[in-house]
Parts: structure tokens; C-alpha cells; sequence
């Protein structure tokens, strides 16, 4: 590992950096992209850093050309990440689908901002569906990790090139622009596989062994079916094995707030106001959004009298917080789109829901 | 201690490196801390905002509603965020581009530092003017030690630039003293 994989003290650190320090550290030596706010610090990092360590950086004509380059990459063998904010993620699509038909790994980090269209520069939880329900054509499902701190924007950047490598499928970091452009003190902790993978399937020139072929196309009676029913069961196989979720005060929890990324971070300050207002409140965050905490939401639904969904768009996540439990008359939202709710605005929620007056 | 303060004004009035300097401050004396930056279409002569909190404890969210603290560098950010300032909060303005009679409020703590005319006049250099605000910011509310801002000012500074660390220090002391700080 390079010398900058474990710099050994705290640091007052951007969370678009800390990616950037997670990729280096999990031996990401391959970058493209294409510049849009508010993500360039990470091309910007790259540009800096990949070069002198024996790596590529490559800004690429456009985010459509960024996402076949990685195609490429990955199936050499070698760990490649991009970055991007909504547009950029959209031109994205057909090569991510290409990729998960070809089952290739590869990390993709969508720094949020407000769409849809060209949309704005304000921070946004827009993109969830289009992160989770497959984005692109024919049917597949990404890896998708939600950090909410700038120490976990470096360990899930790791975590999701391990799980990416294991799974043979991309993996994406959703984040949106308050965790990327925040400074928070950091410590980078050193990297420590959860699991490593042989690919014998890479494309590393077929001398004196038999030829390799990475596809997504299969014409073949029946084949294209069958490569289906398989993705199908990988998918299963990470929805069983790979779910993540922070329980955060849910001991005595009568109000658990459901949310992910910023909208848990400043959830978690209207929690402490509501305790020490007496309200017991609590929250499950959602770490990993494909696969979803079904299990967990499912659990906790039974336990409190209110689930509250916060998201900063109009409603997305609470979809899959409804297909988690039947209880759906516990379920209310809390919605902002295209801003960030305040913490004062939660706790005025909290409050409605528990019954006291304001 | 637990704080939290939004600073504004033009951009490359060095808003963003005040910010950076008090959080990188908080950090070195073992509290929890984010900073939050404006980000995009900031640039001279455009509005730059930070909002840096500070707390003993694990810090939730990164943005406040309601900040105790609130420092202002130029008329147009008065307008936007005097409103959020809690009752009994820190105003810090610059008094020598921002007229007091803007202060619409009488529920708050006023403190009017005329940072420019300071900075110009007393340390030399218009460009220090944030660093003046700063120090009064800092006397006045306590949120970290006068002493670790000046320790912190090489980690922020580039090399390029560390002869002008003296006139920093000394533009802080000029704003705390104005708070009654004497370092």
C-alpha cells in the first residue's frame, strides 16, 4: 500500500477526500471522470495523487465515455472508480447495465445534488430509486452503500470495492453534497479486506491458457435466461448476507425515524433534543439501500407506535419501508426536496407525533 | 464547550478560511466539530457562507437552524441570516461595511468590530479583516482558546504565505481585545 493508504493521525478532513484516501487505501489505481459540482474534489484528488502512484487518471469526454472506460478496466482485472452527480450518473446507465450483465465490479460514487434536469447544486436524496431499482435497462440491482459521516465515506468506499470484487457487480456510493463538502476530524484506519477474491475470469491476455470472453450479449436458446435466473440468485445471496443498518437510541423507542446519509445525520441531533424532551425517539439507518433492512424495518415496525421517513426528496425510501412491513398505518414522512431539514423542523415532527402540543 | 456559528460575506474575503481555522482549532483541542462549506457558484465578489459547530459531544447534524452564533462580514449576508440567529445569540458584524442600524433585533448579543478599518489602518492589510473578526468571535464567546487559533494558523497557511503569520496573530488580538480579551 502507498504511503498515503495510512497517514496515522487525526485530520480535519472533506468527506469527498476521505473517498478518495478509502479508494487509494483498498488499491484503486484507475480513475475517470467528467467535472460537476459538487463531487470535484474527487477528480481533483485523483488527478493529484493516481499518477505518482503508478496509476490513471483520465478526465473522459463525457461520463458516458467514463463508464465504458471502466468497463474496460474492470474487466482487466483492476480496481477502477468513478465519480459524478445526477446528470452524470444518468449518461451513466447503459454502460452500468452492460457492466452488471457482464457482471464486472467497479465502485461509483453519486455525490447528490437536485434534479431532475439539469435540477440545481443543492444537496438532494433524489437519486434512490434510480440508485436501487436498477437505473439502467433489463433488470439488475447495484451494491448500494449510504455513508453519513466523512469516516465512513472512507470505510464504505473500501467496503464497496470488497463487496463489488465478491458479488462480480458494481457498487455505488450514494451521498449527496453536505457529506461530500463537509470537514469532519478523521483517522484513517488501515485497510482490512472483508474478503479477497481471485478473478480468474480477467482479461489479462490468454497466453498459454484458454480465451476469456467478458459479455453482457447472449443470442444462445435459452442462455439469456438462464444468465437472469443467476443474477437473480446473486442479488438474493446479497440481500441475505450483505443488509447493514445502524440502530441509533432504539432502546424504550416509541417514534423511530427511518433515514439515510444527511437526513439520519441531522435526525440523530432531533433525537437528543426529543430525549431530553422525554420523547422516547429513536432511529434505524439504513446503511446499505440495496439490499434494504427489510428484516430490520419489518421488526422495529412491531415494536414502536411511529415509524417517521425522513428523506430529502418527495418520497422514495418510504416506498421500501412500506413493502417492508404491513403496518403501514405507523408509517409517516417527512419530506425535503432539494434542501436539507433542519433539525428544528425533526423535532417539530417528533413532537406532533408524540402528541404534544407546539 | 459547545458552540455553533455561521460566518458570511463576499467571497475572497477568506469566510471559508476563518471557518476552517476555528474547526481545525476545535479539532487539535480534542472536541467533536464539522464544517460545512458553501459550495458551487462561490467566487470573489459573489456570497460565501460556512457553518462550523462544536461540541464535547458526538456531533448529529452538520447544519444548524437556529445557530448561537453568527458573524457577518457584509450587508447582504445581514439580510439573509439575522433572521436565524437565536434569541440570546453572538452577532459579530463588520461595522466597516455593515451599518448597524441593519441590526434589527434587540434580542441578541451585538459585538461591532470595524474589521476593515483595523485591518487596514492597524495591521497593515485589508485582507486580515476576516482574522479580526475572527478573534472577536472567539474572545467573546469562548468556544476555543485564543492561543490554539494562533498554534493552528501554520497548519492553514501555506508555506508560500508563512511570513504573514505574525499579522495574523496580530489581527486576532486586535479583534479579541475589542471583546475585552487581552492575549
Amino acid at each position: 500500500m502507498s504511503a498515503l493508504a495510512a497517514p496515522p493521525s487525526k485530520r480535519l478532513l472533506k468527506g469527498n477526500e476521505a473517498i478518495c484516501l478509502g479508494a487509494v487505501a483498498a488499491g484503486c489505481r484507475h480513475y475517470y471522470g467528467y467535472p460537476i459540482t459538487p463531487q470535484n474534489d474527487i477528480p481533483e484528488y485523483m488527478a493529484a495523487h493516481l499518477p505518482a502512484l503508478g496509476g490513471t487518471f483520465l478526465q473522459a469526454e463525457s461520463e458516458v465515455a467514463t463508464i465504458n472506460m471502466m468497463l474496460g478496466t474492470s474487466a482487466s482485472g483492476k480496481r477502477v472508480m468513478t465519480s459524478s452527480s445526477g446528470p452524470g450518473i444518468s449518461l451513466m446507465q447503459e454502460g452500468l447495465s452492460y457492466m452488471a450483465g457482464s457482471e464486472l465490479p467497479a465502485v461509483i460514487v453519486n455525490i447528490s445534488r437536485s434534479g431532475p434536469g439539469l435540477g440545481g447544486i443543492a444537496p438532494s436524496q433524489g437519486d434512490y430509486f434510480q440508485a436501487v431499482k436498477g437505473g439502467g435497462h433489463g433488470g439488475y440491482r447495484l451494491i448500494v452503500l449510504a455513508p453519513h459521516s466523512v469516516q465512513e465515506m472512507y470505510a464504505l468506499t473500501m467496503l464497496a470495492f470488497d463487496l463489488a470484487d465478491k458479488y462480480r457487480t458494481p457498487a455505488m456510493i450514494l451521498g449527496d453534497a453536505i457529506v461530500g463538502q463537509m470537514k469532519e476530524p478523521f483517522v484513517a484506519s488501515p485497510y482490512d479486506p472483508a474478503s479477497t477474491v481471485e478473478k480468474p475470469w480477467a482479461l489479462t491476455g490468454c497466453a498459454g491458457r484458454e480465451r476469456l470472453n467478458v459479455k453482457s450479449l447472449h443470442l444462445k436458446d435459452n442462455e439469456i435466461e438462464v444468465h437472469n435466473w443467476r443474477l437473480h440468485e446473486k442479488y438474493e445471496r446479497i440481500r441475505k448476507d450483505e443488509t447493514r443498518a445502524e440502530p441509533y437510541m432504539l432502546d424504550g423507542a416509541t417514534i423511530a425515524i427511518v433515514a439515510f446519509g444527511t437526513a439520519a445525520r441531522v435526525g440523530k441531533t432531533a433525537i437528543q433534543w426529543a430525549r431530553k424532551e422525554g420523547i422516547a425517539a429513536g432511529m434505524l439507518r439504513p446503511i446499505t439501500l440495496f439490499p434494504f433492512p427489510r428484516r430490520e424495518v419489518f421488526e422495529l415496525a412491531r415494536k414502536v407506535d411511529v415509524l417517521l421517513v425522513i428523506e430529502m426528496n418527495t418520497g422514495q425510501m418510504v416506498e421500501d419501508v412500506r413493502q417492508s412491513t404491513p403496518l403501514h398505518d405507523r408509517i409517516a414522512f417527512l419530506g425535503k426536496p432539494c434542501a436539507m431539514p433542519t433539525p428544528e423542523e425533526i423535532l417539530e415532527r417528533i413532537r406532533l407525533l408524540a402528541g404534544r402540543k407546539v | 464547550m459547545t458552540g455553533d456559528i455561521i460566518m458570511a460575506g463576499f467571497g475572497g474575503q477568506g469566510i471559508l478560511m476563518i471557518g476552517n481555522l476555528l474547526a481545525l482549532t476545535a479539532m487539535e483541542e480534542g472536541k467533536h466539530v464539522t464544517y460545512f462549506p458553501a459550495y458551487g457558484v462561490e467566487m470573489r465578489g459573489g456570497t460565501a457562507n460556512c457553518t462550523v459547530v462544536v461540541s464535547d459531544e458526538e456531533i448529529g447534524s452538520p447544519v444548524v437552524g437556529r445557530p448561537k452564533g453568527l458573524l457577518i462580514m457584509n450587508g447582504p449576508s445581514m439580510e439573509r441570516f439575522l433572521p436565524m440567529l437565536a434569541p440570546g445569540g453572538d452577532l459579530i458584524i463588520n461595522s466597516s461595511l455593515v451599518e448597524e442600524r441593519q441590526v434589527t433585533r434587540n434580542d441578541i448579543r451585538l459585538l461591532s468590530v470595524p474589521a476593515d478599518d483595523i485591518a487596514r489602518n492597524r495591521i497593515g492589510s485589508r485582507q486580515m479583516a476576516s482574522m479580526v473578526a475572527l478573534g472577536a468571535y472567539v474572545a467573546l464567546s469562548g468556544i476555543v482558546k485564543l492561543s490554539t487559533v494562533f498554534d493552528c494558523l501554520p497548519k492553514v497557511i501555506s508555506k508560500k504565505y508563512e511570513k504573514f503569520i505574525p499579522l495574523n496573530v496580530n489581527a486576532l488580538k486586535e479583534g479579541a481585545a475589542l471583546a475585552g480579551f487581552h492575549a
